[in-house]
């Protein structure tokens, strides 16, 4: 203690070596694993093999994904069917979440941490026993969804949605909101829950009550988390992959209909079925997932993030 | 030099292999494999009839999904912590070969067992070097519910016409659904469907050998034909069949929901303990009465050697042992539907199995059309017919389109050897 006092006394700036200590393990471990394998991939999309060695190619692999129409249809369809993806997510995921979390933050709610818990606890499952059970709800020989529908009298709407390409992405998009529409609600929860009683109370005062107090008041007081779920939801649908394969497979069908860059990636990486592996190709296709995942977030970072007004109380 | 690396390996392998005798402990192989309905099997029958004979060796069948097989094995591979015994698809293991990651088995005691035509899935393109011991082929024709035939009063078609004479009846009928098949795994499709009726419009080996020599297009009249044949088969699938998968049909045609189901011989075993009804089998019926028939009978699994095996000797003695007439006989009989490869004739008691066998006598057999040097390139001929044949069952292609576009992705890689 003495010494302490001393050294400050002392005015001395002794180096603060057990900073970079404690920071090393996690630096180390996320290189290890992150930045090491990242560089990796964009450097291996530069090769090719050529019998059984690797040479350097340049940008040649781009040029095929972009360039060859089969290369290039595959990926433009995917990157659609992707950006579908997204876009359900972002209409029907985010605006659910935060109608959920503005009804649970509502103080007159009863038995609201059931509800919580119970609306998150899909977003801890696995995506194989998603994938598996909503592949089964759905299936039209043993599904419950056509008893269901038969039930009300309206077994005529019933589709085998899995199977038909004009509704296979949409019906897998709805079941992966489903399965995360407990993280935006959570988020959005606690960010109004840390909205300060004198404000709302200040709201009251001036006769601002109701959905206009949510719209006016609470809504621009959230929209810096709005922001942050947009942006994880970009990042987790442009990586995603791990639905479609179970409840699809990695052809993604019907003829290509579901395929996302993640399954397409994972085809042409490992290989599937009589075709063999292509890992240069494959890590092209990975790069690409990079840089559009980069450009988003830059996006974000640099033109709305830094627009969004902050409120300090 | 990457072979002289090789062969140290392996002789450092096989004097650590012996090191290991001398400590008289047991060793241990390793069987990767795509065949898990088939573990059961491995562990009651086989393995145990092998170490019984060979003491100090154990032996450990280890299966993975048969989708995820082929990429989970290449990793594997690539990283060296592969199992000691592979098993091999046909035709493709040949790249494998070629990056040296299966062993020459050409002089393996036991492989005069099989014949050239045998062989030929695992052996290179002048058939100079074999790299897999044969074990068994598989047939493709149609299971039939025989109690749902005998109530309706059906015959068993031998003609297309035939054919769907009793699909009309049965679905008139509608107690059966016509035919179990689903579009939604798209494999169903293409291997039930395109490959098990195609031999017969194609006419097997002639028609097959002279789409690799590029004699014969896809969009040839015989190659379109068998499109658009499935293409008629939509009224006759269960309600929903586009979300049907695999799975969903072997229960629908098991439960005795349906009536026929187009099939590949590797049902029978899964079928004879699930169906509690009397099942009969026929071959793809032929387009007029009188037509020679054709089927696919098609060399389906091999076993290799890797060659970074710790304990190649053991191994050897096991492939040996997989080329006996002992193992084909126990194989065939425990696996009714994978007919054994071996010269030496099998006896079987299945009488399905039988059945399936008897018409390697009256047909000309051939193998999957798609197998043979057409799926080396990208886009892949197998994996682009069973996306196409799913599109023309589900009616959203039409045969000639599909087949155009088959052709298409063919012809940008694939230049027929003059």
């Amino acid at each position: 203690m003495s010494e302490q006092s001393l050294e400050h006394s002392q005015d001395k700036r002794p180096t603060r070596w057990h900073i970079a200590v404690f920071l090393a393990p996690a630096l180390l471990v996320y290189t290890a694993v992150m930045i090491l394998p990242l560089f990796g991939t964009l450097q291996l999309s530069l090769f090719r093999s050529i019998d059984n060695v690797q040479v350097f190619t340049g940008l040649e692999n781009f040029r095929t994904l972009f360039g060859d129409p089969r290369w290039s249809n595959s990926f433009w369809n995917a990157l659609g069917n992707n950006t579908w993806f997204f876009i359900i997510h972002m209409l029907v995921q985010n605006p659910i979440g935060i109608l959920l979390a503005a009804l649970l933050s509502s103080p007159k709610l009863r038995f609201s941490a059931f509800y919580r818990t119970a609306i998150f606890i899909p977003t801890i499952l696995s995506f194989v026993i998603v994938g598996f059970a909503w592949k089964l709800i759905l299936s039209p020989l043993w599904g419950v969804a056509p008893n269901l529908l038969d039930m009300v009298g309206l077994k005529s709407l019933f589709v085998p949605w899995l199977g038909k390409e004009e509704y296979a992405l949409t019906a897998l998009s709805l079941i992966s909101v489903w399965q995360f529409v407990g993280i935006p609600m959570m988020l959005i929860y606690a960010a109004m829950l840390s909205i300060p009683e004198e404000v709302i109370e200040a709201a009251e005062c001036d006769g601002v009550t109701g959905f206009s107090q949510f719209w006016k008041i609470k809504l621009p007081l959230i929209l810096p988390s709005i922001g942050i779920i947009s942006i994880l939801t970009f990042v987790g649908n442009f990586n995603a992959f791990d639905l479609i394969y179970s409840a699809q497979g990695a052809l993604a069908g019907p003829n290509y209909a579901t395929d996302i860059l993640g399954t397409f990636l994972y085809r042409t990486f490992f290989g599937f079925q009589l075709q063999t592996g292509d890992p240069n190709m494959g890590a092209t296709i990975a790069s690409m997932m990079f840089f559009i995942i980069l450009t988003g977030v830059c996006v974000y970072l640099f033109l709305i993030q830094t627009r969004l007004r902050r409120y300090q109380f | 030099m990457k072979h002289r690396l090789l062969t140290g390996l392996l002789m450092a392998s096989s004097i650590l292999g012996s090191a290991g005798i001398a400590l008289a402990q047991d060793k241990t192989l390793t069987i990767e494999s795509w065949r898990n309905d088939d573990l059961a099997i491995w562990q009651e029958k086989l393995i145990p009839a092998f170490e019984a004979k060979n003491p100090g060796i154990k032996v450990t069948f280890s299966p993975s999904a048969p989708t995820e097989y082929n990429a989970a094995l290449n990793a594997k591979l690539d990283a060296g912590s592969a199992g000691d015994l592979i098993t091999c698809r046909p035709f493709t293991s040949i790249d494998l070969y070629g990056k040296g990651q299966l062993a020459d088995l050409t002089a393996l005691p036991g492989m005069e067992n099989f014949s050239d035509v045998a062989k030929s899935a695992w052996q290179t393109d002048d058939g100079k070097a074999t790299f897999c011991v044969p074990m068994a082929s598989v047939i493709h024709g149609f299971i039939y519910n025989k109690e749902a035939f005998d109530k309706l009063g059906i015959a068993v078609p031998a003609t297309e016409e035939e054919f769907f004479a009793a699909l009309d009846k049965i679905k008139a009928d509608g107690t059966y659904i016509p035919m179990a098949m689903g579009t939604k795994d798209l494999w169903e499709a293409a291997t039930m469907g395109y490959q098990n009726i195609g031999p017969n419009y194609w006419k097997g080996e002639e028609g097959r050998l002279a789409l690799i020599k590029g004699e014969q297009k896809l969009t040839d009249a015989d190659w379109v034909a068998p499109f658009a044949t499935l293409a008629k088969w939509k009224p006759y699938l269960g309600d929903g069949f586009e979300a049907q998968s695999y799975p969903d049909s072997q229960n629908l045609f098991t439960l005795g929901r349906a009536a026929i189901f187009p099939a590949g011989s590797w049902e029978i075993s899964t079928f004879n303990t699930q169906a509690q009804f009397k099942m009969g089998a026929f071959p793809p019926p032929v387009q007029k009465a009188g037509d020679t028939c054709y089927i696919s009978d098609h060399t389906d699994i091999g076993l290799g050697l890797n060659p970074k095996s710790a304990n190649a000797d053991a191994a050897k003695a096991f492939l040996s042992w997989v080329a006996s007439p002992e193992f084909a006989t126990i194989y065939a009989n425990a696996l009714p539907g994978f007919f054994s490869l071996n010269s030496a004739p099998v006896k079987m008691e299945d009488p399905l199995a039988q059945e399936f066998v008897s018409w390697r006598e009256k047909c000309k057999p051939t193998i999957r059309s798609t197998y043979q040097i057409l799926s080396r390139g990208t886009p892949n001929l197998e994996n682009e017919t069973w996306v196409k044949s799913a599109n023309v069952i589900n009616g959203t292609e039409t045969p000639e389109a599909a087949a155009a576009e088959l052709q298409k992705g063919l012809d940008s890689w694939f230049k027929p050897a003059k």
